[in-house]
């Protein structure tokens, strides 16, 4: 099937999703303070700003802190998630999963304000643990979606054969389910990790007066003089988010082909 | 969720099951059920200098109803979420249609990767960017002038309700082109020649056939569009420079600005009343619509 009109299309809006993003490594590099055209000359001074400033570190300190924290917590929760739901049959189990999988229909700004209110209300200081609470709340769905394919994907009969063979639940699970997910485990951490690191919303509100990386991020916009810095950062943040997703996506890949399944669909 | 035979309680299946599920549950019901339910308390109580009062009342969402500038900003939310809704998805079935008819299948991975890319990178930066692009000083005018085809720069691009949509029918359009993808991948291709044996033409085919079985691809993509849209924060502030504020940075200025849980309760429980009706409202229009074409 030949469809010229639609492929010009489709290559078209792709560079429409590419705009901006093409736009940052040509600012980042570009000698002069104002974003605009035309070009001024190559430079790699704001790359040297934005290194040599503390505050980018100290917020960079913070992000990686609960980005690695949120990640580990929501992929285990995703894991009992996804397992109970795919393996078991369970009462209220509708209900149940659709509380875990609310946040991802829910504005954040909904999350935010609701978590705020109450932890003022009780009286816990915000801090990067709060954000934490947040962030884990908003990408456990996310874990469990992926985890849920990757259980899925599994062949029942693997894990009844090792029944048979005298292994117990807990040994089966180690031994047989474990590696077999594993794929699943390190791309849903990946993305948990990406989305917590992007975050801006409940790091924002939550974080009492603790900076991440989304906030100072947002906090350096407000000085035109320090926008060419930023989007120096920002170009170094893309080249790791693309990476960290293509490995994220040849782990789901080796996972569903080491399941037996084929990566590409298409009913016919 | 198809439902299990072994439904009681005591069931070693429902047993372990309910074990397992035990701890997000629990996550979720401490902290968003709980905070839900406060959110909900908060707003049928009266604001005091310290926190709130324990006296019922249904002020604060006849202050929230009666006062015009709610109504405005929630217009304004409803609006602005309707247009990105409806230019997303729009802009975003011939690419999913693309993806999954005429790519190869061994290429189709290679596109979704290259669709979802842009969104994993930092939601901020991405935003500020539309702004640098749409503003007066900003690429495309000084990129425009200094080809010589404007003198002046265009007006009509800056920070108005015009670039909002724009940026956020960017940020927004993976969500928009999987969920479509993914039913369009399901329909059965023989279904489509049956179609073009019996004489319909490949445009007829496409209306009668394959669009009301992709519907409820569309549905999910409207939906996943439409909902956090409404409530986008970020947008409005970076882009509209604070001067289009939308419902979610009224929420703020209550909550936190001028301190009042109540009022900001009541604005946040509307909002989401409101956000739930439509979407029960469209989710029926559509049941309508695909019933209607099942003759």
């Amino acid at each position: 099937m030949k469809a010229p009109g639609l492929r010009a299309y489709a290559i078209f809006y792709l560079l429409f999703l590419y705009a901006p993003i093409l736009l940052l490594p040509i600012f980042a590099f570009n000698d002069a303070v104002v974003i605009a055209f035309p070009l001024e000359g190559f430079t790699t001074r704001w790359f040297v700003e934005m290194w040599e400033d503390p505050q980018l570190w100290n917020a960079l300190q913070n992000s990686l802190i609960i980005s690695t924290v949120v990640a580990s917590i929501a992929t285990l929760l995703g894991l009992f998630a996804a397992r109970a739901s795919t393996r078991y049959r369970f009462p209220a189990q509708t209900s149940i999963l659709g509380l875990i999988m609310l946040p991802l229909v829910l504005p954040e700004i909904v999350v935010a304000m609701s978590l705020i209110v109450v932890l003022v209300a009780i009286g816990i200081p915000l801090s990067i643990f709060t954000i934490i609470l947040g962030h884990v709340l908003i990408t456990t769905p996310f874990a469990v979606t992926i985890l849920s394919s990757a259980f899925q994907t599994l062949d029942r009969s693997l894990e009844e054969a090792a029944y048979d063979l005298g292994e117990s639940a807990a040994s089966t699970f180690r031994l047989i389910i474990l590696p077999l997910v594993m794929p699943g485990i390190i791309s849903s951490f990946l993305i948990c990790f990406i989305i917590s690191l992007d975050e801006y919303i409940i790091a924002s509100f939550l974080g009492g007066t603790q900076p991440v990386l989304s906030t100072y991020i947002f906090g350096q916009f407000r000085f035109p003089a320090k926008v060419p810095a930023v989007l120096a950062l920002g170009t170094i943040l893309v080249l790791i988010s693309i990476i960290l997703l293509a490995f994220a996506e040849y782990m789901r890949r080796r996972g569903i082909a080491k399941a037996g399944g084929n990566t590409s669909g298409g009913a016919r | 969720m198809a439902q299990g035979t072994a439904r009681s309680v005591a069931s070693p299946e429902a047993r372990s099951g309910l074990f397992l599920i035990a701890p997000p549950a629990f996550y979720a019901i401490l902290l968003l059920g709980a905070p839900m339910a406060t959110i909900v308390l908060f707003s049928f109580l009266t604001d005091a200098q310290s926190g709130v009062e324990w006296t019922p009342t249904l002020a604060n969402y006849y202050e929230v109803l009666t006062e015009p500038v709610y109504r405005a900003l929630m217009l304004r939310s409803l609006m602005v979420a309707a247009a990105v809704t409806l230019i997303t998805v729009l802009l975003a079935y011939p690419v999913a249609y693309f993806v999954s008819f005429h790519v190869r299948p061994d290429r189709k991975s290679l596109w979704l990767f290259l669709i979802t890319i842009p969104f994993w990178t930092s939601y901020i930066i991405r935003v500020f960017l539309w702004k640098v692009i749409l503003g007066y000083n900003g690429v495309i005018n000084s990129g425009l002038m200094s080809v010589g085809i404007i003198d002046e720069p265009l007006q009509a691009i800056n920070y108005n309700v015009g670039a909002l949509v724009m940026t956020l029918a960017h940020a927004y359009a993976p969500f928009a082109i999987l969920p479509i993808f993914v039913v369009l991948e399901k329909i059965d291709r023989s279904l489509l020649e049956a179609g073009q044996d019996l004489g319909e033409g490949k445009f007829r085919t496409f209306l009668r056939v394959t669009l009301p079985l992709s519907m409820a691809g569309v549905v999910a993509a409207v939906l996943i569009v439409f909902i956090p849209t409404i409530g986008d924060y970020v947008t409005p502030n970076l882009i509209g420079g604070g001067k289009l504020p939308m419902i979610a940075n009224m929420m703020e200025a209550k909550m936190l600005g001028q301190d009042n849980r109540p009022v900001g309760s009541a604005i946040v429980v509307m909002a989401m009343l409101i956000v739930a009706l439509i979407s029960i409202a469209f989710l029926v229009l559509n049941r309508r619509y695909l019933r209607g074409n099942q003759r």
